[in-house]
């Protein structure tokens, strides 16, 4: 753990958080166990799964699986039917919002627009949990410069949300999580409205982040081969159920994830990385499509 | 243009357009049916002798009635920021929640019940305004949330029905009452005493005070109710407490002045051209501009068309709609 990361945040939150942070017995890890939670029409769990800090873990599955929910769940904001959330030993649950907004950073995909800040206002907002008076500090300010610099935002600082593209949109959505420098790093597909050379950009920016701040990394996301690239634990869900979780390896396997998908798949090896990767299957030019 | 919102920047807002209301305040002082030079009226406001004609009209005539339009001003000002920001929505305005038809009908009620009634009558538009405030709240609210969309319908269905319900007892009114009624509605800030002063200064004051303490919440809350939660803003509550501070504040001042339109629309606009969309710079931008826009607005109510005088709130509708219009055209271009 890094001497700078550890200042700024000891600070607001006083003796209790600054404990709890020094990695205690009760562990460093994200536990998530057993948690359901029950719409109408959809039942997820119990899913259980640990992420450990310097870890990036990859949730993938079809559509309507459940994925955002648990990731909602994991982020403490959504409350399970059953089950609880545990951040280094703390309910994440029974936190306050603002002190699980110290921890825990959620990026989602549907950001609304509403207001025309610019760049660099929007990524400060990500300190709101940390400011304790009314005007950020220079340790702030500092903070907001590194999340914008890690993601490539630092020339676009005085743009106007309204005037830059929705990559860069969505990049700015991640630095303003990165601003609020939590421990739990959470983003809901990240990579939706990027091109291959921002989305390989991206994730080897959250692989580097959860390997060397440490932040303990959880993403959902539809872009199977990046997840198996970058991911060390990846979870399967389908129609509200864990299937299988473990390595890239033992959860891309094509029976399963043709089954979970309804669609045939192929796995093979990725020739420069050895990681498994996932392709379609077709026949006479057309795939295979949902049975 | 769009200042970094840091402690100086705030005070240079609040410096900058504290001097420009105080300047704009003397000349008001100055102007009306005699005019008078500023230095008069700065030898009338510091109390010197020698002057009996310019301290009359300056102290019992003309201040109390600038003053006043400084504080409402300023409370629509502030009001329509705090609900633009509650309602994520640029349009929206302090009277769309039915609060000015509440107080409005409380005003028409205290005319109709005539004699003691009548001169309680700030008081009986103010309990209007609270009383519809809590209504419009009551009726808007789901699952403990208040969601733009609700609010906004609960205040048109309320100010619908008791704009009839004031048109009813308009009916029952004399014909001099009807058009002292007119004449509020549109906005007055001629009957203005001191002690009305002496109460809504510090009211008004402590309003907008502790809406700034809630300035940097605003601000995320501008990001969506979502991600506001996940940063730890308390969305439900600080929306109940903004919402009802700034019906405090639109009642307080209807129940002086009437209706007075479009300033708590269009003041927060003007203040983020000037300082941008952080509400640190924001609020003090906004209860300056508004104090100045409305004094502006005053003066020339009553010199325009001397000996007569219009009612302020006309001033503000005929110089407010195109200022208005030009602002839909560039946000829609």
């Amino acid at each position: 753990m890094s001497v700078i990361e550890r200042k700024p945040e000891a600070a607001p939150e006083g003796p209790k958080g600054s404990e709890l942070r020094s990695g205690s017995s009760r562990g460093d890890r994200l536990s998530v166990d057993r948690v359901t939670f029950r719409y109408p029409h959809f039942e997820l769990g119990p899913a259980s799964f640990d992420a450990r800090p310097g870890s990036l873990t990859a949730i993938i599955g079809p559509n309507g699986s459940g994925k955002s929910t648990l990731l909602e769940i994991a982020s403490g904001h959504l409350k399970p039917g059953s089950g609880r959330v545990l951040l280094e030993g703390d309910d994440l649950h029974a936190m306050s919002a603002s002190a699980r907004a110290r921890r825990v950073g959620l990026a989602r995909q549907d950001t609304p627009l509403l207001f025309a800040f610019t760049v660099r206002e929007f990524v400060r907002q990500g300190r709101h949990p940390h400011v304790g008076r009314l005007f950020e500090t220079g340790e702030d300010e500092r903070w907001v410069d590194w999340a914008a610099a890690e993601t490539s935002l630092q020339h676009l600082g005085s743009r106007r949300l309204t005037e830059i593209s929705g990559g860069e949109f969505q990049r700015a959505v991640l630095a303003r999580t990165l601003a609020q420098r939590p421990r739990l790093l959470l983003l809901d597909e990240p990579t939706a409205n990027l091109d291959i050379g921002y989305q390989i950009e991206m994730l080897s920016l959250l692989r580097r982040l959860a390997g060397s701040e440490p932040f303990i990394v959880i993403i959902v996301t539809h872009e199977l081969n990046l997840a198996s690239e970058m991911a060390d634990h990846v979870l399967l869900l389908d129609a509200g159920r864990v299937v299988r979780q473990g390595t890239p390896e033992a959860v891309f396997d094509a029976a399963q994830l043709s089954r979970a998908f309804r669609t045939e798949v192929a796995v093979d090896r990725n020739p420069s990385s050895g990681r498994p990767r996932v392709t379609w299957v077709t026949c006479g030019g057309l795939a295979g499509g949902r049975r | 243009m769009s200042l970094p919102a840091t402690r100086r920047n705030a005070l240079s807002v609040a410096l900058g357009l504290g001097a420009l209301l105080f300047l704009t305040a003397l000349a008001a002082l100055g102007l009306g049916g005699v005019h008078l030079s500023i230095p008069r009226v700065w030898s009338a406001l510091m109390g010197h002798a020698g002057d009996p004609q310019g301290l009359a009209i300056v102290r019992d005539l003309r201040l109390p009635r600038v003053l006043m339009a400084a504080l409402v001003g300023a409370a629509l000002a502030v009001s329509g920021t705090a609900l633009q920001a509650l309602l994520r929505n640029p349009l929206a305005d302090p009277y769309v929640l039915g609060i000015s038809s509440g107080a409005a009908l409380g005003e028409i009620l205290a005319l109709w019940l005539g004699g003691w009634w009548a001169a309680a009558a700030p008081v009986l538009a103010f309990a209007g305004a609270v009383a519809t405030t809590a209504w419009v709240y009551l009726l808007g609210r789901r699952g403990g949330r208040l969601t733009s969309y609700t609010l906004v319908l609960a205040g048109v269905v309320t100010a619908s029905f008791l704009s009839a319900v004031i048109l009813f007892v308009l009916t029952m009114l004399s014909t001099r009452d009807v058009r002292g009624t007119a004449f509020w509605l549109m906005g007055d800030l001629s009957v203005v005493t001191s002690a009305r002063i002496g109460f809504m200064a510090p009211v008004i004051a402590l309003g907008i005070l502790v809406l700034y303490g809630f300035a940097k919440d605003l601000n995320v809350l501008l990001l969506g109710d979502v991600e506001a939660a996940h940063l730890g803003v308390p969305v439900a509550r600080v929306e109940t407490i903004v919402f009802l501070l700034a019906s405090l504040l639109t009642g307080l001042a209807v129940s002086v002045s009437g209706t007075i339109g479009y300033l708590g629309l269009l003041v927060p606009h003007l203040g983020r051209m000037l300082v941008g969309s952080d509400h640190r710079l924001l609020i003090p931008a906004a209860a300056l501009g508004g104090a100045t826009i409305l004094i502006l607005a005053d003066t020339l109510a009553r010199t325009v068309v001397a000996p007569l005088e219009l009612p302020v709130g006309a001033v503000t509708a005929v110089a407010g709609a195109p200022v208005f219009i030009y602002l839909l055209r560039r946000r829609a271009g």
